[in-house]
């Protein structure tokens, strides 16, 4: 059985430097999708949520092409690892570390994040 | 002694060409890098690239596609690659070499690997203005841009392998194009007679001119110095603007010969079985310079590769020798495979030929036997699928008669011989020298269990690819025999088949993938995520059968939403800079005037690019994600609907004008494509599906090479399936004949029911119907004959789906909550990505690109979709 988290007062957090950052509410987020969010100095991040409630932030670009879609890629769980898979390219990258899976010398920043 | 007094001791490469960055690799394969400082020096302007692949720069590869140098790997390994600097002269004595920039280099080691230069003849004006060779980046940019600008004729002198290759290149440019060759036939050296008679035949076919045994005598040219024609030796004239010389290669060995290293008589510079220069053990030489143990100087990469590997290992201390390597080669010339291997033209005593020759079709396949049936060699010309298996075979007698493998699939007795015929040792892949132990050594003993990671264990196949297809028999085969079972499924959430999820769904009504994954996934896989693979996949399966099990009819519904690639997600199609395009449906391509007015119109006010797609209608590039709901919300108004350009459906049916103002018309073909594209808008399924009408046998729409193509004729229409554009062309086959409207649309409903249920994901319908046991003659009994009495079914599938038909864009738009996903950032609604911009290009926009490049995949992995592993 499956409980159904209440989710809806929780906001999704992100840690920068300057301390805790609100992105938005967890409730906005679709399970299994992302959606993209601007911090306060331009940069993007992507940020998404499973069906077990867990949250992930990762930067939102692209390094292969340089879009910023990360955000928009399909997920998907890999010997029990969350990831994202670019929906220009199609590489992919470890939702906790921002590892890419397909080509060890990249790696994009991934953020502490929770969901408070 | 060393070149670097108390340092590390210098190896210097000269010529960094395809022969010299594979040194580059093998030396850095056996840690000779760590310990030497390596230096080269690299005469063109741009570090090592794929020379054999130079053609496809007229197909669309820019000079970095064909790049074979990753700077990294040049980095990493701390080489001082010096491009655009040449070496000029070379003293053995002080072991030094000085380049055109004055740079001096000490070597401990000296490995030459210049190459060759194109030969031309020494006929008048041979250097006038319009004449090229063919060898470089910057050749093909040079003929190019002549081409462009002063040309609309080109001759290639030299009709061999390369000469081809260029006449092929200046047709492409759009000039009428001639061959002039000497001998009396094409490709003298691959060839034998008959296979020239095929391969001209074909040739000629495609709008070129040959000219055979012919020499010329003289470039003739105007006041200004420029081309205008050729004098050719039987006293005729050939008018050209631009003339190719492409009459065979001589060894780049002038700077040998000046420091007084021995060469051979007709050139190349003569080494040891070590590839060790026979003058001066210090000095060595590889690839096309290098006149090898054996007295020949080989013109091709594959044992210029060998030389490579042999010289970094003499240089290592290991044993390894180069004595000599096969000839065989395989390519597609304009298209038509020629493959030649082992003992082509006969020369071997008492040997006998086996000859199967169709010249109405081009094709022409020998094979050289010997006396006790042992295979020596053949040539194959028009129909290359066989080179990979039986040039492994060679020097072995075959296990079935020799004649039944160069017959014609299904004519008589021919027989395909599978991969596992094969003895351990014979190559597969002749470029990187691979032989099948290897390959079955990475399935069994490194794990590979797929395609992709044994061509990155073994090199296979990364070279000219015309392997790749046994490579993949052998991998299977050798995957099932050594008990492997091979994992049919769909990918590593699902053990099972599209077609088997298909069935599960259909049978139990499962609505939502997450049950799916839950209750069927593999043991691992059950509570995850899935991945990018099934979820899309599931997706489609519970789209196409939404309303016969009563799922949401609408793509981006509840958990529907989730699984959608992005393409899908948007309802538009992602473009490179991260905006989007939008194509509304333009049924047949049948479009009002007012409506076109509509498409200017919202085009301007949103500043969006357009053109007129392949498709036979209109798409407007640039579009931000915030923009997409009131652009649709626009052309919503103005009657427009989604023309799913990113959804695996329908795309397009398009039609020729037909009977209505068409002299030949013997139907109203517009009107029927207008039908059959509101029939099937919407309609998921395992690829995306395209289709056209022509009014009569003329087939202006391209009717044959769609998905289901429809052909009118004095009586009705002429059905045709599983045809294909893109990569891999396919005519499609007739499946009834002379149909009635009702009995076209009701074959058409079952055809495509039937393929969404069987097919595997990603897989179009020509494949398809390759790939299912009894092909065409299968399908034509089911949908044709109810042979398993299912067509009811199929229809009554279809039929759901027409009615409950909806446009995604207008239901989107006219939903508050959905509206709120199409922003660029979920905490600035109102902030447009500011990656996304552009630059102006002839009155309209284009990306303007960050930059940034870190290597992309290769190309054949990067079509749509196709994120296999
Ligand atoms: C826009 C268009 C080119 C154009 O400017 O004309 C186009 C654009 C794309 N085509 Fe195409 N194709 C377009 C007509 C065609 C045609 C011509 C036709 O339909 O008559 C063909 C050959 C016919 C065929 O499909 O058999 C064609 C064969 C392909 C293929 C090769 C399919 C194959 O089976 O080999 C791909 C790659 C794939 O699907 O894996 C492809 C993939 C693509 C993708 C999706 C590549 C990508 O992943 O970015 C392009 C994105 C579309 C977009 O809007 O962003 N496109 N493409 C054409 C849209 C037609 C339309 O109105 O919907
Ligand atoms: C259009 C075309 C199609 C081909 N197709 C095929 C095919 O299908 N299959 C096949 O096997 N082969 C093919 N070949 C042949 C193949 O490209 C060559 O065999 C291969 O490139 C040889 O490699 P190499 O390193 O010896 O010479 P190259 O690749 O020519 O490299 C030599 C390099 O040395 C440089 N150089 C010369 N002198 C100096 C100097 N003094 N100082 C510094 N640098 C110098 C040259 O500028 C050049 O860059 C094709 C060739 C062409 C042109
Ligand atoms: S296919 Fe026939 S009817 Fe259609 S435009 Fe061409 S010639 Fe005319
Ligand atoms: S034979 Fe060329 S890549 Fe294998």
């Amino acid at each position: 059985m499956t409980l159904a988290l209440e989710t809806t007062d929780l906001k999704v957090q992100l840690r920068l430097a300057e301390g805790w950052f609100t992105v938005c509410d967890l409730s906005t987020l679709i399970p299994g999708r992302g959606a993209a969010a601007l911090l306060p100095d331009g940069r993007q991040v992507a940020v998404f949520t499973d069906r077990a409630g867990n949250v992930y932030a990762i930067d939102n670009r692209d390094p292969f092409t340089g879009a910023a879609v990360l955000s928009r890629g399909l997920t998907g769980s890999h010997q029990g690892r969350p990831f994202v898979a670019s929906p220009l390219l199609k590489q992919r990258f470890d939702l906790q570390t921002g590892q890419c899976l397909d080509d060890e010398t990249v790696r994009v920043t991934a953020y502490e994040v929770k969901a408070a | 002694m060393t070149a670097n007094p108390g340092g590390t001791p210098t190896i210097v490469l000269v010529g960094h060409g395809m022969v010299g960055q594979r040194f580059l690799e093998a030396l850095a394969e056996r840690g000779l890098t760590a310990t030497h400082r390596v230096v080269v020096l690299c005469e063109e302007p741009r570090p090592a690239y794929d020379r054999v692949q130079l053609t496809s720069y007229f197909s669309g590869r820019t000079p970095e596609d064909l790049s074979l140098t990753d700077l990294r790997f040049i980095e990493e390994h701390g080489i001082e690659l010096h491009v655009g600097d040449p070496a000029e002269s070379i003293d053995r004595g002080a072991r030094k070499v000085t380049a055109r920039s004055g740079l001096v280099v000490g070597y401990d080691v000296l490995v030459l690997a210049t190459g060759s230069y194109p030969f031309v003849p020494p006929v008048p004006n041979k250097d006038a203005e319009g004449c090229f060779v063919y060898r470089t980046v910057e050749d093909v940019l040079a003929i190019e841009e002549y081409a462009r600008s002063r040309a609309k004729t080109g001759a290639v002198v030299g009709g061999g392998l390369l000469g081809l290759e260029a006449a092929g290149a200046l047709k492409g440019l759009g000039l009428a194009s001639h061959i002039v060759e000497f001998a009396p036939r094409l490709m003298p050296v691959q060839v034998d007679e008959g296979g020239g008679a095929a391969l001209l035949r074909t040739i000629e076919e495609m709008g070129l001119t040959v000219h055979t045994g012919v020499g010329t005598q003289e470039i003739v040219v105007d006041a200004s110095g420029a081309v205008t024609g050729m004098k050719l030796s039987d006293g005729s004239e050939l008018a050209t603007d631009l003339v190719v010389f492409s009459a065979g290669v001589r060894p780049r060995d002038q700077l040998a010969r000046d420091c007084g290293l021995e060469v051979g008589e007709r050139g190349g510079i003569t080494v040891d079985e070590q590839c060790r220069t026979v003058t001066d053990p210090n000095v060595f030489a590889v690839g096309e310079c290098a006149l090898a143990a054996d007295g020949r100087v080989y013109g091709l990469v594959a044992p210029g590769y060998e030389q490579a590997e042999t010289a970094a290992a003499a240089i290592a201390g290991d044993a390894r020798a180069f004595t000599g390597a096969d000839l065989s080669t395989k390519l597609k010339l304009l298209g038509v495979d020629v493959a030649s291997f082992g003992d082509a033209h006969g020369t071997t005593e008492d040997c006998l030929d086996v000859v199967y020759s169709d010249s109405r079709a081009g094709l022409y396949k020998k094979l050289v036997v010997g006396r006790d049936g042992t295979l020596l060699g053949g040539i194959l010309v028009g129909d290359a699928e066989a080179y990979g298996t039986l040039r492994a075979l060679t020097g072995s007698v075959p296990p079935v008669a020799p004649e039944s493998l160069v017959l014609p699939a299904g004519a008589g007795q021919s027989a395909q011989l599978g991969p596992s015929a094969l003895p351990d040792d014979a190559v597969i892949c002749s470029c990187h020298n691979v032989t099948k132990g290897t390959i079955r050594g990475a399935v069994t003993e490194h794990r590979c269990t797929t395609v992709p990671e044994v061509k990155k264990c073994t090199r296979a196949g990364t070279g000219c690819g015309s392997c790749v297809k046994v490579l993949g028999r052998l991998v299977d085969a050798e995957l099932e025999a050594s008990g492997v079972e091979v994992d049919r499924g769909l990918c590593g959430c699902f053990s099972q088949t599209r077609e088997e999820l298909y069935e599960i769904v259909l049978a139990l009504r499962i609505t939502s993938y997450q049950d799916l994954l839950d209750r069927y996934g593999r043991e691992g896989a059950r509570g995850g995520e899935g991945c990018e693979i099934c979820k899309p996949a599931v997706a489609s399966i519970i789209a196409s059968l939404a309303p016969a099990i009563g799922a949401s009819t609408y793509v981006l519904d509840g958990e529907q939403a989730a699984l959608q690639d992005t393409n899908d997600h948007f309802l538009a199609n992602l473009q490179k800079n991260g905006s989007y395009s939008v194509v509304p449906r333009i049924p047949g391509g049948e479009i009002a005037p007012e409506k076109l007015i509509v498409i200017g119109e919202i085009a301007r006010d949103f500043g969006l690019y357009t053109k007129i797609t392949g498709g036979q209608r209109i798409d407007m590039f640039g579009a931000r994600v915030e923009q997409l709901p009131l652009i649709w919300a626009r052309l919503v108004d103005a009657g427009f609907e989604s023309g799913h350009a990113y959804g695996k459906s329908l795309r397009t049916v398009k039609s020729c004008v037909g009977q209505t103002w068409c002299r030949y018309g013997v139907q109203d073909s517009v009107r029927m494509a207008i039908d059959l594209e509101l029939r099937y808008r919407g309609l998921r399924s395992p690829h995306k599906l395209k289709s056209a009408v022509s009014g009569c046998q003329r087939e202006c729409a391209e009717a044959r090479s769609k998905d289901f193509g429809v052909i009118a004729t004095a009586n009705g229409w002429n059905l045709y399936v599983g045809g294909n554009g893109g990569a891999t062309p396919r005519h499609a086959d007739l499946l009834a004949q002379d149909l009635s409207d009702a009995e076209l649309i009701r074959l058409i409903d079952r055809f495509l029911m039937f393929y969404i249920r069987t097919a595997d994901r990603l897989e179009r319908t020509s494949t398809w119907l390759e790939r299912i046991p009894g092909g065409l003659e299968h399908v034509r009994d089911v949908v044709v004959h109810d042979s398993l009495g299912i067509c009811d079914e199929l229809e009554a599938l279809m039929a759901a789906h027409v009615a409950n038909y909806r446009d995604e864009w207008a239901e989107t738009v006219n939903d508050p909550e959905r509206l709120a996903r199409f922003v660029s950032f979920v905490n600035a609604p109102d902030t447009p990505d500011p990656v996304v911009s552009f630059v102006p290009e002839r009155d309209q926009i284009k990306p303007d690109l960050p930059l940034l490049d870190i290597g992309r995949r290769p190309a054949d992995e990067i079509l749509e979709g196709s994120a296999q592993r």
